[in-house]
């Protein structure tokens, strides 16, 4: 499954960036094969609607689940309606992409049931 | 002929400013105060506010059995106020600028516009007989700029000569939308440090639009020579000096107006009326 970790770099080691509308990239990598790519986030520079306009690129990307630390209402709206999970990993503690993705398949992500924060994007 | 009343800051004594300016110039004159967020031009002129409409954006809205979900709609909205998402197409109000750019590129005529109120504009004329019009803001609204867009394009009752319009503190939108036509920038500042960074970000704004400006300096005696240094300086012209003087202020802050209060400030401000429009008329001569 395509899978887009919001991530502060260009890589798998890059580390995981806890905002999702705001991060700087998205990686974008197959749950199966392990393999990935990387994309810079358009909507890092919008003066609004930032979660929106990141919502729609990672769904042009074809991701099916996202794994970020919050969503805003209207990111969460947003990937609600392109049918995209949207998974949490909790906590502050430094870590990269690949240790997400880890916890990703290991199943030890929640989903998030809500607008985890209140989004002024 | 359109005046401007603006200053960087709120507390300058801008509104005093204009709606002298509008007392002086008699029946021929329409005042709008701009400041659609905190409206307080009224508390001075008395009008008797006898018209009413509301006003807001235009907010698309999908027919989802028309929508085919293109994406046409959401590659041109520069606010990411309308996305489509799978079978899906989403538009966020608070995102939206009612621009109709959505609307008119839908190629299967998808959208339609419905009015989302956002304020309310209010007119009347004052004991005085002139014309006055404000702008109010829902509480809780984001956006200003509408508002004071549809105040001024709001038909007045009569052809006025004359229009003053207060604009909003500050220097942001707002500000930039009620200057926006205008023929003059009348500043309003205070001869203090703060004053003169403010009066600076204004200037900035009355330049790009290329709107002539003159300064009207309030509470004359207070601070240092800055703001004059700087209005030599750039050429800005001192049209008016107001003393700081107490029986103004407690005028002020029981309702009166400026020329209530103190009758001996009328020739000043038609002076300052006569200059601003010998200024505009030069600027504008063939
Ligand atoms: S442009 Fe029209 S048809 Fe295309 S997605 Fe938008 S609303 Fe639907
Ligand atoms: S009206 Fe303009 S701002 Fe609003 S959704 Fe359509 S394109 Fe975007």
């Amino acid at each position: 499954m395509k899978l887009v970790i919001s991530i502060a770099g260009d890589n798998l080691q890059s580390p995981f960036d806890a905002r999702f509308g705001r991060a700087a990239a998205f990686c974008l990598v197959d749950s199966d094969t392990g393999a990935w790519t990387a994309h810079a986030n358009p909507a890092l520079e919008a003066a609004g609607g930032a979660g929106v306009q990141a919502a729609q690129f990672v769904a042009g990307l074809g991701a099916r689940a996202v794994v970020s630390g919050a969503y805003g209402p209207k990111a969460y709206a947003s990937l609600s309606a392109a049918g995209i999970a949207m998974h949490l990993a909790p906590g502050n503690a430094p870590r990269t992409a690949a240790d997400v993705l880890a916890q990703f398949q290991a199943g030890a992500l929640n989903q998030a049931q809500a607008a985890t924060q209140d989004g002024r994007h | 002929m359109r005046i401007v009343v603006a200053s960087g800051k709120g507390g300058t004594g801008k509104t005093t400013v204009a709606t002298s300016l509008a007392l002086v110039g008699g029946e021929s004159v329409r005042c709008l105060d701009c400041d659609v967020e905190a409206p307080n031009a009224a508390l001075f002129l008395h009008p008797v506010l006898d018209r009413r409409q509301e006003v807001g954006i235009p907010l698309p809205r999908v027919d989802t059995a028309l929508c085919t979900h293109c994406g046409k709609c959401a590659e041109v909205c520069q606010y990411h106020a309308i996305a489509v998402l799978g079978q899906t197409t989403l538009v966020f109000p608070e995102l939206c600028h009612g621009c109709g750019s959505c609307t008119r590129l839908c190629p299967e005529a998808a959208i339609t516009e419905h009015l989302h109120v956002t304020g309310v504009l209010e007119g009347g004329l004052t004991a005085d007989g002139l014309e006055f019009a404000r702008g109010l803001l829902q509480v809780g609204e984001p956006m200003a700029v509408p508002v004071i867009r549809e105040l001024k394009r709001w038909p007045p009752l009569r052809r006025p000569a004359l229009e003053i319009w207060d604009a909003p503190p500050g220097a942001s939108c707002p500000v930039v939308e009620t200057l926006r036509g205008a023929d003059f920038a009348l500043l309003v500042t205070e001869p203090t440090p703060f004053g003169l960074h403010d009066l600076k970000q204004v200037v900035g704004i009355a330049r790009a639009l290329e709107i002539p400006a003159g300064v009207v300096v309030n509470r004359d005696g207070i601070g240092d020579q800055g703001v004059d240094a700087y209005c030599a300086d750039q050429g800005l012209p001192i049209l008016l000096r107001i003393p700081m003087e107490r029986r103004i202020a407690e005028g002020l802050a029981r309702g009166r107006s400026l020329l209530e209060t103190a009758p001996d400030y009328r020739p000043a401000f038609q002076a300052l009326l006569a200059a601003i429009q010998d200024r505009v008329n030069t600027e504008y001569a063939p």
